[in-house]
């Protein structure tokens, strides 16, 4: 009886002293990154290669140039499980280290930290993902979502399939199925799609598919029945290979069988095999690790043993993902310091940068990511740049770019997106900001 | 020696039924909310208040209000997250609808509709036990989910989805909505589950809490002797939601500030189950020590490699972490089946004979 007494008091003490343990010494030297990982758990397959993709990159600047204009980088990956509750415990962990900013990498995420972000002075930069609304940098100064937002990249795929029949014209009477993830993250596409329905005239139909995915039988049995002409997909992790395989199973032409840009990476059509030949993806960059920043990840990160995946796994279309996220990530830190010097950027340093970034063709490459993907310039009122969006088809093997860049609705999308964070920003007590006044 | 109640009288009934009879009970109790009440908002860090204490504070409510009705009345229910998802929910339209409405109110409120909403979902419980009664509340979670999924007049038509916390005060500190201090609250959720824990505790002394014991150790039993089991069965469903409406009103409001259904999923029930079940069926601070196991033990798993100062991968920690937790479960289970409060119980009266034992 005694030991168990031990046993339960020492717990008890390690339980008291553990959350202390976390907490380091800020280094004020290094320019810190908190990543929020998802290595483990249903969301695993798009998690690791995105994270595989910051850290290289991460990994290349520090190896190669000593870091940001000479400035070290740290970072350090905090496991999340895509679940909101274990990525809030990281952000307040991670937070006191005095991060320039912060990826959320999980929608559901990023809905938690927006209202922190402008407390805390951490930017948050939800690339492509996250809340669309925020697009309004009047409203929400610090959250950057470009290149393209949900909504924007729902009226290209729009734009595609209106492309692909011939003329958006063409669409009227068309059957449209939405197959999403019954999250915030899946349902964002839903406005922007019931407007361009009313305004092109096809006829959507929304199947919500629940977290995390494995089980569609019911949805795909009413796919089978509507028979639509056109499906556009947005799930994540294990939910994209169940659709996929079931859209195989009804037979389902493939090459109608549109993903977003979290549905469309090479771990959620190598299960279904040869039947996935033809699923079309959207995506802000190209796939392949055929540019000269992958032959630079291979020379200083690869070739020195120092690499965060398999080699062989360089260039899947979520690593590279997370090579622009980290690029984007990285160029605004280093907009920053051309205003506020060679030295670690606060929060507010780091937003500004931000805000300012100009990323143009020239810059890209420079980079070595020249046709990698496409210039951005972020403003005050425009944290979203309504970058145009590309279309890629797997063959079996790999990913083939099948589009030009398609650009987005910005009509459409813009004037929705204005009222959308009008109403989210009083919901946090937000003002609107003039930016007339920014400098 | 020091934990001895030779020679405390009671001399009225007043005595006789306090909560804490012994003395040093209530010097430690006292003593430890006082602590709680003072010592973190003053000492700790956002961390430990945001991300340890506020969530082991929201899950402690959610726990004694499933306690109520699993270890006190032996009803088994797995709809647990549906009920925190409903007070979440109801919190969140009062508090838009009536923005001047106080917003200690609006968690009393969202409270009494999770109440009303976990008597409807209650009356199978008058048909079928056990099991039987955990699958038919296992509707009760997919069906509310869908439900607050479905229609957006619950989100006030947003189209993510999600409810977001808006500022509010309680005497003129702000203590929800992103400018709310991590200590206040802190202190608005301790306060919320001191008095919520009090009315509990003296629920399961009284008549009320007797009733359900009653039921839950032979219903037919308890008939006879005139308990009403329709009354009593649905009481413990309506208290228990109650406490579970609370709870998910201050997980929205008081710790992750918005939040989607995901929040409230069936991970959640079973969470709460376990932390009862950890804990010990049929004990209030038992439900305490559940959901400070569940939830801090974990957050101890994350953090003991870099306080070890070892270099390990975030992949190979997370399952080493869900490795080491549940091998701990099975280890409490199997040492004392009881659950946390069993032990506390026997160390006391260890301590009652210390230092000269028999």
């Amino acid at each position: 009886m005694k030991g168990k007494t031990l046993t339960i008091a020492l717990l008890a003490l390690a339980l008291s002293l553990a959350p202390w343990a976390g907490v380091a010494l800020a280094q004020d030297k290094t320019i810190f990154i908190p990543l929020l990982v998802y290595r483990t758990g249903p969301f695993a397959p798009s998690g690791v290669p995105i994270a595989n993709g910051f850290v290289d990159y991460f990994a290349l600047l520090n190896e190669r140039d000593g870091g940001i204009n000479g400035v070290k980088i740290t970072f350090e990956e905090c496991e999340t499980q895509y679940d909101t509750k274990q990525g809030v415990e990281c952000y307040e962990r991670l937070k006191g280290k005095g991060p320039a900013l912060v990826n959320p990498y999980s929608t559901g995420i990023t809905y938690q930290l927006i209202p922190k972000a402008a407390v805390d002075k951490v930017p948050v930069f939800s690339m492509g993902y996250g809340m669309t609304a925020s697009a309004d940098g009047r409203w929400f100064p610090w959250v950057f979502n470009f290149p393209t937002t949900y909504w924007s990249q729902a009226s290209a795929v729009i734009r595609y399939i209106g492309q692909k029949e011939g003329g958006l014209d063409k669409l009227k009477g068309k059957k449209i199925v939405h197959v999403f993830h019954n999250s915030p993250y899946g349902k964002e596409a839903n406005p922007t799609l019931e407007d361009l329905a009313r305004k092109y005239g096809f006829e959507l139909t929304l199947l919500p598919v629940d977290s995390p995915g494995q089980e569609q039988k019911s949805t795909w049995l009413q796919v089978r029945r509507l028979n639509p002409n056109w499906i556009f997909l947005s799930g994540w992790g294990v939910m994209n290979q169940v659709a996929i395989k079931e859209a195989v199973a009804i037979n389902y032409p493939m090459d109608h069988f549109i993903g977003n840009w979290w549905s469309s990476s090479d771990a959620d059509v190598i299960p279904a095999g040869d039947g996935a030949k033809g699923y079309t993806g959207a995506t802000f960059h190209a796939p392949g690790a055929g540019f000269k920043i992958h032959q630079e990840i291979f020379k200083h990160v690869y070739d020195k043993g120092k690499g965060a995946g398999e080699k062989a796994r360089v260039g899947e279309v979520l690593y590279n993902r997370g090579i622009v996220n980290a690029m984007f990530s990285a160029e605004a830190i280093r907009t920053a310091m051309a205003k506020f010097g060679n030295k670690p950027p606060s929060g507010e340093q780091a937003r500004w940068g931000f805000e300012n970034l100009n990323l143009t063709e020239q810059r890209l490459e420079q980079l070595g990511m020249k046709g990698f993907t496409h210039p951005v310039k972020v403003t005050c009122e425009d944290h979203e740049g309504a970058g145009p969006v590309m279309f890629e088809q797997w063959d079996g093997k790999k990913w083939n770019i099948v589009s030009d860049w398609i650009p987005t609705m910005k009509d459409v999308v813009r004037p929705k997106l204005e009222v959308a964070a009008v109403e989210e920003g009083k919901k946090l007590g937000y003002t609107v900001r003039d930016c007339s006044k920014e400098k | 020696m020091i934990y001895r109640e030779a020679g405390q009288f009671k001399s009225s009934y007043a005595a006789d039924q306090a909560m804490f009879p012994i003395v040093q009970d209530r010097v430690v109790v006292g003593a430890f909310l006082a602590l709680a009440f003072v010592v973190p908002p003053v000492l700790a860090d956002e961390y430990w208040l945001q991300a340890v204490l506020i969530p082991f504070l929201v899950y402690a409510m959610a726990t004694v209000g499933l306690n109520l009705l699993t270890g006190y009345a032996g009803q088994l229910s797995l709809g647990t997250g549906g009920f925190m998802a409903v007070g979440a929910y109801a919190a969140f339209k009062l508090t838009t609808a009536f923005p001047g409405l106080s917003i200690l109110a609006v968690f009393v409120l969202a409270g009494v509709i999770a109440a009303a909403v976990g008597i409807v979902f209650g009356l199978p419980s008058l048909r079928i036990k056990g099991f039987y009664l955990a699958v038919a509340t296992l509707a009760a979670q997919f069906f509310l989910i869908w439900l607050f999924n479905k229609v957006g007049w619950f989100v006030n038509y947003a189209s993510s989805g999600t409810i977001t916390a808006p500022p509010r005060t309680v005497l003129g500190i702000m203590v929800t909505g992103p400018e709310a201090t991590a200590p206040a609250r802190y202190v608005v959720a301790l306060a919320l589950v001191v008095v919520f824990g009090v009315i509990a505790k003296n629920l399961v002394r009284g008549r009320i809490g007797r009733s359900w014991m009653a039921i839950r150790d032979r219903d037919i039993a308890a008939e006879i002797i005139g308990v009403r089991p329709l009354r009593t069965k649905l009481l413990a469903f309506a208290i228990s939601s109650f406490y579970c409406g609370v709870a998910g009103s201050m997980l929205v409001f008081l710790f992750l500030g918005s939040a989607e259904t995901l929040a409230f999923d069936i991970n959640q029930s079973f969470l709460v189950l376990f932390m009862v079940i950890i804990g010990g069926l049929g004990s209030i601070l038992g439900s305490f020590l559940g959901a400070a196991f569940i939830t801090l033990v974990p957050i101890f798993l994350t953090n003991a490699p870099h306080w070890l100062g070892l270099d390990v991968s975030v992949a190979l920690q997370k399952q080493v972490e869900l490795m080491i937790f549940g091998g701990l479960i099975l280890f409490f289970l199997i040492v004392e089946p009881h659950g946390l409060a069993r032990l506390w119980q026997i160390a006391k009266e260890k301590l009652r004979l210390w230092p000269f034992p028999h």
